[in-house]
């Protein structure tokens, strides 16, 4: 069928904000189908909320919308544009279920659009519980059995009809709150009872419980010809019982004989069709490791971080041909993009094995519970190839960038036996790597999958790589197990430690043995047909796939998968490099590691290296193209950090040296860079051990700002206002030391400033300036950001402007740089400069429409900026507003503290843009999910140390009608002030206290000001926690609920009744 | 151990033997499927083949009792990059070494078989040898040059007397040209009443079993070698409904007149979709074949294309004109592979049906 002709106009949703369960896969996926559409001559109109991707370019739409994913925004786009169609299927959930809401509000149908690809009717089947088991009954297809009971009898008469075990799960309660995994009754009583009190409606759901069986996922597509085909089938080493997202995944399947693999293939593609989805689909199930039983988990109708992976791990743009078919095309009439020869319509063959391994926060958030479940937790993912088992396991755990090089963690030896098992049994992020400790010890596989159920064939793959640790040892230097331990993925740095070397002797004996990886091709057909696409992954064999071609090259390193602090932002300037130095006439070749993003798509660079991003890794892809240098501005700090170890290794390290790189980033050379260039800085110093920090924090004076140095995202930052508090942080969250030194400033409480520059060591332009809506102390990534600045004199501008004129200058950047800055009493003081890319540059590069990443990649390759058009100085400020608001995926995260402080919290952000500061800032915070009525009650619970900040947001709350609720305390205050208040009784007293209060949903907003004491017992912990648990707005910052209420007040009219007559008093006689 | 393989080329692969100690040579060929390893083996079409697997990890789910395509392997050799040692299933017997050695079957571990793969593919299949090191290469280079490829496979795999797999349905008589069990099942699920005969069975003898269909089994070889089978097909076409798969379709093509050639190599794996050219529709196929049925030749004949190959137009399906009789180059019996062509076999029993029907009221 060819493409329809009957529209012309398509709308395409995004996905939003980055949050757990939904990050940059959608990027992946939507530019991808932004430009399929585009290809296909369809004028498209993209709308997503989220600055950082790449989908939202200008030039990857027609039309690029950057507004609020609501009704409200949408609609009007829709007015506006009046499309034709609506592609909702490759924006995640969030595009499902706008696209839903849409249809029921009647906007579909009053403006006549169609929704492409899959039908509503399918996405509900899909998705809502009963519809689908409805559906699955039809289709005679087994899904767990379960049951919603009301009571314990009723959960009785269940267990009696299926056995043990069984999951309960308490119906509306948030991340699972009260349920659990039933073995006895004794369990059950305990368990349904809990369950039935924490459920607002006295409502379990009882279901069997299939934990241990395989879970294994396909990928499928469907065209409008009912054509259907697996893309790639994956299988999870972690068996059911842990989120998808949050296990380890092999593609294509291990364990499954022919037979199992063609049943459960037929399954899927049975409900593909049942379901006439036009797209993608991935379709989880669950097999039963001693039979044929099966169970059909789940269904997704839409393009997934799952089909993310399977494009990745095959090489088969899903995405891509996903939106191809919602415009009629068939995939017997598509090429396969891969080899250009064949057709799209066949089932990639794979000869490879792909891993794919969660990364996971709680190196940010160590309060957090670990334990993986059903709830996803993992911000991001690795993914590795590799010829065996072992070396893509492997280089998927050092692709992690969580300071391992091998299956060791070196505090796991000091784990007890008990707690060892315990870990195995109920898995937290670190279980494969106590799986390895446990084999140390000599626990066995049977052991290991008694308590895991683990499949033997994993187990008995990890055993053997334990005992080519212990065959290593004894045999120190020998070049044949040398030879196998790399055809094993292992480690240079880990060969080394066994056998007491240094790595670069590894190295060097490898390559004097010509123990060196090839470079093969991922070509979807196993070699079959001849293909051209240029994705690579290393191995141990014989045969180099991976020519160096006549071209001048130039190599970019990526920034790894996506974590806190590190997020798409780095994908996006990554891709603007790659594309900037095609057009300089180089050829681009990256590496990176993460499935999700753009810049993994090979047909975004010349050449792409699917690799670990380490030096060893890195260093041999340098070997063989012999590039003419390296770029590791966009890479985050994950490139960075390489950028000392290659530069010794004689790498050429394009764009800003790397001696002046450390003039920024080591704090005594930063220190003196900062004296000759008379700039002012917060007062601070390094300190090497307890007693020099100490002594600093005395001469330099309370409050301090405390961190290690060369950090990302403010990990391990902490403000501290008193010495027992610099002890405890010293004790409790830094390793000091010579080599780790500690950083302790002065703590400057004032405006904070972001400035982001490019410079080519003479020309510095800055295309503009961000004021910050909360004040310095909290995180730049987790604060709103506004440009141009609302509330800075001309004068201070301009000293903002000259001082990093000065610092681009006397630092000789040559590429990006990004300043912070803190205003006190109208002095500028530069906080920090970072010698790269930062997480501003697409926002801003959106804004001011000054490409930043390609000038800074043009200019690194050695133009000038004048000969690009720009001379020193400030940009033109537009005359809208802007604002970056920060987005948290708490919800998810249980036992994290969500307020805000130095260290960085925020998974994505959202932009807001309009004519005033007020109606941005209303758009940003609606976009980032935030409900704003317009009357209702704020509950207040500050600290003494804010209260009289604090009595100004109550006037002001109850001006514009709003009541106020609040603990004595507080209360009292108010009070005084003749303000009518409620008083909420503390945590643990009576009705009404401030836990029922947020549970009844009584308050819209919590405004809780952190009182002193970070552990998670404190009343005010648990005030933040209970709101995010029941959607509830909490403000931990008074800047950001006072940006609220201007918005607020813009909206309502206040309730000032009229003046009173001036009337004299009347003595009554 | 180490082992290597010789081709006729000059190339030398070396790694780690297993399976049997016996030495033996073939034509290499590769299939891409990445599971279905026990079937592929037992597959008689692999006849004196020596089949590479690409997928890299094979034997994981070991052997089994009940995935076996015939009786006794008669592949030549099997390389692979890692052949399991432990393999884990509940299903699982033996590993693929253990079964190796009991059939008296080499294999070759540990090479880059993407490499030899992308060899096959530029130099087309090849003869090579699996011997170990001690070996004189260039005399068994020499040798493999001399040797023609053996003509007499089917011979070899298919049955030496009739058998009856009996059912209450259609008389079905299925003949074995190297037959995969597979085909046998789908008959005998549709309760056929199969006589299974031996690949040079006349027409005449089969006639007198007084089929209601006729079955042409897959096979390995070249079509050609076996002109019996030909004048066989000749005797019946017309006269009793007829369905042939792979080697059975190439016979079934030369009986009308069509000829076959060589394919430079072959469609080997699980994943090749064949369009229907009437309804356009696709299926993902299961293939194993290295010769092919030549489209320029079809002209002449009553045959018509039904089916051809996505990726290189070859055909993939062929049905006579005038008579109950079609045949399709895959397997839709699949064993590997997906089965999305499985109602092929419905199609046969309706044509018997409707073929029936005439006869009736004719």
């Amino acid at each position: 069928m060819p493409k329809r002709t009957d529209i012309q106009k398509i709308l395409v949703i995004g996905s939003g904000p980055i949050v757990i369960g939904q990050a940059a896969e959608f990027d992946y996926a939507g530019t991808q189908a932004c430009q399929a559409l585009k290809e296909e001559g369809y004028e498209v109109i993209l709308v997503n909320s989220n600055p950082a991707t790449i989908m939202t370019d200008a030039t990857i739409a027609d039309e690029v919308y950057i507004e609020p994913l609501t009704l409200e925004f949408v609609s009007k786009i829709i007015r506006k544009e009046r499309p034709d169609a609506l592609l909702a299927t490759l924006g995640g959930q969030t595009g499902l279920n706008l696209a839903m809401e849409l249809s029921e509000a009647g906007v579909l149908s009053e403006y006549d659009v169609e929704l492409l690809g899959t039908s509503l009717n399918a996405i509900q089947q899909a998705e809502d519980r009963d519809l689908f088991r409805e559906l699955m009954r039809k289709l005679n297809e087994p899904v767990p059995e379960s049951d919603i009971v009301h009571n314990l009898d009723e959960a009785y008469t269940f267990v009696k009809r299926i056995g043990y075990p069984v999951i309960v799960r308490p119906a509306y309660t948030l991340g699972g709150t009260g349920g659990g995994i039933v073995h006895n009754d004794e369990e059950l009583e305990e368990i349904v009872s809990s369950g039935l009190k924490y459920s607002p409606v006295t409502q379990c759901l009882v279901e069997k419980s299939i934990a241990g069986f395989k879970e294994v996922e396909y990928e499928v597509m469907r065209d409008g010809q009912d054509q259907a085909i697996v893309v790639c089938n994956m299988e999870n080493i972690d068996p059911v019982g842990i989120h998808t997202g949050d296990s380890i995944v092999v593609a294509p399947s291990q364990t499954l004989s022919d037979r199992d693999y063609q049943m459960l293939r037929n399954v899927a593609l049975k409900v593909i069709r049942a379901l006439q989805i036009e797209g993608g689909c991935n379709i989880q199930l669950a097999l039963d490791p001693y039979s044929f039983q099966y169970y059909i988990i789940e269904v997704n109708p839409r393009v997934s971080r799952s089909s993310a992976l399977a494009s990745k791990a095959t090489g088969y743009p899903i995405a891509k041909l996903a939106a191809k078919i919602a415009v009629g095309l068939s995939l017997s009439e598509m090429k396969n993009p891969v080899t250009g020869k064949t057709y799209s319509s066949f089932e990639p063959a794979l000869d490879y094995v792909v891993t794919k391994i969660p990364r996971w926060p709680f190196d940010k958030f160590e309060s957090a519970n670990r334990r993986l479940g059903t709830q996803m937790k993992a911000t991001g993912e690795v993914m590795a190839i590799g010829r065996t088992i072992e070396e893509s396991l492997l280089k998927a755990v050092r692709s992690l960038e969580s300071n391992v090089d091998h299956l060791l963690i070196p505090s796991m030896s000091e784990i007890s036996d008990d707690e060892m098992e315990e870990r195995i049994r109920h898995a937290d992020d670190e279980r494969i790597f106590v799986i390895a400790e446990a084999l140390r010890r000599g626990k066995t596989i049977q052991e290991i999958h008694e308590w895991s159920a683990i499949d033997y064939y994993f187990l008995t793959k990890l055993e053997g790589m334990i005992k080519l640790e212990q065959t290593l040892t004894e045999n120190n230097g020998s070049i044949e197990l040398l030879r196998e331990a790399k055809e094993k993925g292992f480690t240079d740095s880990f060969i080394a430690q066994l056998w007491n070397e240094e790595e670069r002797a590894i190295y060097t004996l490898r390559m004097s043995e010509g123990i060196v990886p090839v470079y093969k091709m991922v070509d979807t057909c196993a070699g079959e047909f001849e293909s051209e696409t240029p994705y690579y992954y290393s191995t141990f064999e014989e045969e180099n796939e991976s020519a160096k071609t006549s071209k001048e090259s130039v190599l970019v390193l990526g920034s790894g998968p996506i974590r806190i602090g590190q997020g798409i932002e780095f994908d996006y300037a990554t891709v603007h490099s790659v594309w900037a130095i095609r057009e300089a006439g180089y050829e681009a070749i990256i590496i990176n590691n993460n499935p999700e993003t753009v810049s993994t798509d090979f047909s975004i660079s010349d050449k792409l290296y699917f690799e670990p991003l380490t030096v060893e890794d890195v260093m041999h892809v340098i070997e063989l193209e012999k590039p003419t240098g390296v770029i590791v501005q966009f890479g985050g700090q994950t490139a960075i950090n390489l950028a000392d170890e290659l530069s010794a290794r004689g790498v050429k390290i394009l764009g800003t040296k790397l001696e002046d790189m450390d003039k920024a980033e080591d704090r005594d050379k930063f220190e003196v860079t900062m004296k000759t260039l008379d700039i002012p800085q917060p007062e601070g110093k390094t300190a090497t051990s307890v007693e020099e920090a100490v002594a600093v924090a005395s001469t330099i004076g309370y409050p301090v700002l405390v961190r290690p140095s060369y950090v990302l995202g403010g990990r391990a930052m902490e403000i501290v206002y008193k010495e027992s508090e610099l002890l405890h942080y010293m004790e409790n969250a830094v390793k000091v030391n010579p080599q780790h030194p500690v950083l302790i400033d002065r703590y400057l409480m004032g405006k904070e400033i972001e400035v982001d520059a490019i410079s080519d060591g003479e020309t510095v332009y800055i295309p503009g300036i961000m004021e910050h809506i909360e004040r310095a102390g909290i995180h730049s990534g987790d604060s709103i950001a506004v440009y141009p600045p609302q509330s800075l004199s001309e004068e201070i501008k301009q000293t903002l402007i000259d001082q990093t004129i000065k610092l681009a200058r006397g630092l000789n950047i040559v590429g990006l740089l990004n300043i912070q800055f803190v205003i006190q009493q109208n002095n500028v003081y530069v906080l920090e400069v970072n010698p790269r890319s930062s997480r501003t540059v697409p926002f801003l590069s959106k804004i001011t429409g000054v490409p930043m990443a390609n000038l800074a990649t043009k200019v690194i390759l050695g133009q000038t900026l004048a000969q690009l058009g720009y001379e020193t100085g400030y940009g033109e400020e537009r005359d809208e507003v802007f604002v970056k608001v920060p987005v948290f995926s708490f919800a998810k995260l249980r036992r994290v503290d969500i307020t805000l402080g130095p260290e960085m919290k925020s998974t994505g952000e959202v932009m807001g843009r309009d004519a005033t500061l007020e109606k941005a800032l209303y758009k940003g915070l609606v976009a980032s999910g935030m409900n704003i009525p317009t009357h209702g009650s704020v509950l207040f619970t500050i600290a003494d140390k804010d209260k009289e900040e604090g009595v100004d947001l109550v006037k002001r709350f109850h001006a514009i009608g709003y009541h106020i609720l609040a603990t004595e305390g507080t209360a009292d205050v108010i009070r005084e002030l003749g303000i009518p208040v409620t008083t909420v009784n503390k945590i643990g007293a009576e009705k009404p206290n401030l836990l029922h209060v947020i549970r009844e949903g009584q308050a819209q907003f919590v405004i809780n000001t952190l009182t002193r004491g970070k552990q998670p017992a404190r009343d005010g912990f648990r005030i933040r926690r209970e709101s995010v648990e029941n959607g509830v707005v909490c403000f931990t910052s008074l800047d950001t609920a006072r940006a609220l209420l201007r918005v607020l007040e813009t909206m309502t009219f206040s309730s000032v009744s009229m003046p009173k007559f001036h009337q004299k008093e009347v003595i009554h006689s | 151990m180490k082992r290597q393989l010789i081709l006729e080329d000059g190339s030398i692969f070396v790694g780690k033997a297993f399976g049997s100690e016996i030495e033996k040579s073939g034509e290499v060929v590769f299939n891409t499927g990445m599971t279905g390893y026990q079937e592929i083996l037992s597959d008689p079409s692999y006849c004196a083949q020596i089949v590479t697997l690409t997928y890299p990890l094979i034997g994981n789910y070991g052997i089994n009792r009940d995935d076996f395509e015939s009786i006794n392997p008669s592949v030549h050799g099997l390389i692979v990059k890692e052949a399991t040692k432990a393999p884990n299933y509940w299903r699982n017997e033996m590993t693929i070494d253990e079964l190796l050695r009991i059939k008296g079957i080499p294999g070759l571990e540990g090479i880059d078989t993407r490499k030899l793969t992308k060899l096959i593919r530029a130099n087309g299949t090849m003869k090579g040898k699996l011997c170990s090191m001690d070996v004189d290469t260039n005399k068994i280079i020499e040798d493999l040059r001399n040797t023609p490829l053996k003509r007499n496979q089917v011979e070899q795999v298919s049955i030496k007397a009739p058998y009856a797999s009996p059912g209450r349905g259609y008389r079905i008589v299925l003949v074995d040209f190297g037959m995969k069990h597979g085909i046998l099942r789908e008959l005998t699920k549709r309760k056929c009443d199969v006589v299974v005969v031996p690949y040079h069975t006349s027409a005449e003898e089969i006639l007198r079993l007084n089929p209601d269909g006729i079955m042409l089994s897959n096979g390995p070889g070249d079509p050609k070698d076996v002109p019996e089978a030909i004048q066989m097909i000749n005797g019946v076409l017309g006269k009793i409904p007829l369905f042939g798969i792979c080697l059975g379709h190439q016979l079934f093509a030369l009986a009308c007149g069509a000829d076959t050639e060589k394919m430079k190599f072959g469609h080997r794996g699980s994943n090749h979709p064949v369009m229907e050219i009437n309804t356009g529709k696709v299926a993902i196929t299961s293939q194993n074949h290295g010769y092919t049925v030549s489209a320029a030749t079809l002209a002449h004949t009553e045959l018509v294309v039904t089916h051809k190959a996505i990726n290189d137009d070859t055909i993939e399906g062929v049905k006579h004109k005038q008579h109950a009789a079609f045949s399709v180059q895959y397997h839709p019996e699949a064993s590997p592979g997906p089965e999305d062509s499985n109602e092929l076999f419905d199609d046969f029993i309706s044509m018997i049906t409707a073929n029936k029907g005439e006869k009736t009221y004719a």
